[in-house]
């Protein structure tokens, strides 16, 4: 009797143990590099992470002697370990701008590799249906003036469901993130109230709400949440399985966000984007665009001291824009437009 | 090497080298420098620490200056930050901590040394030390799949039926806030507290109790009024230790916290802890006052730890002077 309670005692500081052993299994190993090999480093974004480890791998087993590493530490961290030049290239969910551009020493190309959209999620227990959200509805939420579901607001573009008097609860990102800077370049463009009180960046001062870390923190809230709505990624909803609405693009139609819708956004900018591709694809023109979506860049340097780096980087750039393509709707990102695919080969050239 | 030298024949032939090589082979001298060095190791990295915070938070520290710990707005588009909310979630959720913390983990540490057969004692014990070393995202995980539902569910809603006339208990229950951060931190301190007041408990003379109860104390009499107070520095210690830890916990704070930089009375409301807000932003912070922002609150929790760590030298100081048990 006395032994029990020892031994479940120590069962469970095992189990805790293991779950703890789980969480920080096996790191990435790097093999050793041929002597006449090439080792590319670069680092930013988070959110590609997925699809650019599998490029590299794959580059990877193509050409042996080629290994490109890259740590997702944030497009911030990419953009400043580039600027430093502790890395060869970098990665970015935003453009960079001019001023950091202005301090670089020298000539920065981005590259667009996959479409990213956001998406709202929420939780209304006993929803009869799935809600179509106004930009108008979205900004007020998050501005803190819409405060009940059943605000008329709502009601109007959602005829005949039966929204709750509850309370809504917003959740945005603590993080700064790549995603609360679409989220609000887009609520900027289609509300001045927005732009002028709030504006966007990857993280502001937020009118109301909770801040949930990354997209599992506000998946998770919204979850738990009853009268919760959160903004998240397309892949993260995606591959989790959270449910989201159906939001009004510019032309007037209500889109669920996939992969298509996303990838028609960039198309539907195809004439404006500008040489360097440093563009918001936010509230894209076009029946078929979802309008909260962005490009993910690379950000490569136009002048590679190793003409042998230089080469594998043009090459391997070649391969992504097209066969590298291919694994973009498998893991959940929108590929690029074939327009801004060709205009991208094209830039390839400038790297000298 | 630098062995304690056994006097056989090879080592009598190496006492003739220099002097220097003796010294060092005699231990003396090596352990000196060895242990000298460590400790300046330890000095050098404080100093490099502020020195780089320092040096790196020049341009807030310029546009803000001491405005700096008393502002309440965060807003990265316009340039404008100010501290005092995440000081004031610093502050609260490490109180809050103790305030449940030490009661528990105190009482653990009284049944364990005293008053738990050594058995049971033993093998808690054993437990304890390996929550204690349990990674802190762990408990974040147990924070936001339990506890926050938990609080969401059954505890706030009973702490505002029975408290809710008290503005600390007011407000809606969104399971995240001041009371998730504090509780988890709780959880994560209370098995320092009891490791340590355990050591201490066990460490008072056995001639201590028996004296107690010689005199006729009972077993409780003789722990508490003899035992409890001859090792309260001790204990104060163990608190101290786990007050520094809760200061500066990251990772479980600010999966709970709920990542909103705003004052509130309400311990449900939720808020922002310094940690938690570097860890969260610095990664994707672009512009230079922005990230130069994250290092001053650095070095603001840096100097919140150094007052609140002298306040609690004094404090030891203060009560040993009149206290009993010496």
């Amino acid at each position: 009797m006395k032994r029990l309670p020892y031994l479940s005692t120590v069962l469970l500081g095992t189990a805790v143990v293991l779950v703890g052993l789980v969480q920080f299994q096996s790191l990435p190993t790097t093999a050793a590099p041929a002597p006449d090999s090439v080792m590319l480093n670069g680092a930013g974004a988070s959110f590609p992470y997925p699809i650019y480890a599998k490029w590299f791998s794959d580059y990877n087993k193509l050409h042996s002697d080629i290994q490109i590493n890259y740590q997702s530490i944030g497009s911030g961290g990419g953009i400043r370990q580039l600027l430093s030049g502790t890395v060869d290239f970098g990665a970015s969910d935003a453009p960079m701008t001019d001023q950091q551009l202005g301090e670089a020493k020298t000539k920065i190309l981005h590259f667009p590799t996959v479409l990213g959209a956001v998406v709202p999620s929420y939780n209304i227990p006993g929803l009869s249906k799935e809600l179509d959200f106004t930009p108008d509805v979205l900004a007020d939420i998050f501005l803190g003036k819409i405060s009940k579901w059943n605000d008329p607001a709502i009601a109007k573009s959602n005829q005949g469901v039966n929204l709750p008097a509850t309370d809504i609860v917003v959740v945005h990102r603590s993080d700064a993130s790549g995603t609360s800077f679409v989220w609000t370049d887009y609520l900027s463009k289609v509300s001045p109230e927005w732009e002028s009180k709030v504006g966007r960046n990857i993280a502001v001062n937020w009118p109301v709400g909770l801040g949930g870390k990354g997209n599992e923190g506000v998946t998770g809230l919204v979850k738990q949440t009853p009268g919760a709505i959160g903004y998240i990624e397309l892949l993260y909803a995606l591959q989790n399985g959270v449910a989201f609405g159906r939001v009004r693009n510019s032309a007037g139609v209500f889109l669920k966000a996939d992969l298509a819708s996303v990838t028609a956004a960039a198309t539907g900018f195809e004439k404006t984007i500008p040489a360097d591709f440093r563009i918001s694809i936010t509230n894209a023109p076009g029946k078929a665009s979802y309008p909260i979506c962005s490009f993910t860049y690379l950000l490569i340097p136009t002048t590679f001291a190793d003409a042998k780096k230089k080469q594998v980087v043009k090459n391997f750039l070649t391969w992504m824009l097209n066969d590298g393509q291919k694994d973009a709707e498998p893991l959940s990102y929108a590929r690029l437009p074939k327009e801004v695919v060709a205009r991208e080969l094209k830039q390839i050239s400038q790297i000298q | 090497m630098a062995g304690i030298p056994i006097p056989t024949g090879r080592a009598a032939v190496n006492r003739r080298t220099s002097g220097l090589v003796q010294g060092l082979r005699s231990g003396d001298t090596f352990a000196h420098l060895f242990t000298l060095l460590c400790a300046a190791s330890i000095l050098l990295v404080t100093v490099a620490l502020v020195h780089q915070l320092y040096i790196n938070s020049a341009l807030p520290r310029h546009k803000f200056g001491f405005h700096f710990l008393i502002g309440r707005t965060w807003d990265p588009v316009n340039g404008d930050f100010g501290a005092l909310p995440f000081i004031y979630g610093t502050l609260i959720t490490s109180a809050l901590a103790l305030l449940v913390a030490v009661p528990m983990g105190v009482g653990a540490a009284i049944f364990l040394s005293e008053l738990a057969p050594p058995r049971i004692s033993n093998a808690m014990t054993f437990v304890i030390e390996l929550l204690a070393a349990v990674p802190s995202v762990i408990y974040g995980l147990l924070g936001i799949f339990i506890l926050v539902p938990f609080l969401r569910q059954y505890g706030e809603p009973f702490l505002k039926r029975i408290l809710g006339f008290l503005p600390l208990f007011q407000g809606p229950a969104y399971g995240v806030g001041m009371l998730a951060g504090g509780l988890v931190l709780a959880i994560m301190v209370v098995p320092f507290i009891i490791s340590v007041s355990r050591d201490v408990l066990m460490a008072v003379p056995v001639e201590q109790r028996e004296a107690a109860l010689a005199l006729g104390a009972t077993k409780w009499e003789s722990t508490w009024e003899v035992v409890v107070p001859y090792a309260r520095i001790g204990i104060m210690a163990s608190i101290f230790l786990s007050l520094a830890r809760a200061l500066g916990e990251t990772m479980a704070v600010t999966m709970v916290i709920g990542g909103t930089p705003a004052i509130s009375a309400s311990l449900f409301a939720p808020g922002y802890s310094i940690a938690a807000v570097i860890a969260d932003q610095f990664a994707e912070a672009t512009g230079d006052l922005y990230i130069q922002t994250l290092i001053e609150l650095g070095l603001v929790l840096f100097a919140l730890t150094i007052v609140i760590n002298g306040l609690a030298r004094v404090f030891i100081i203060s009560t040993t002077k009149k206290g009993s048990g010496h």
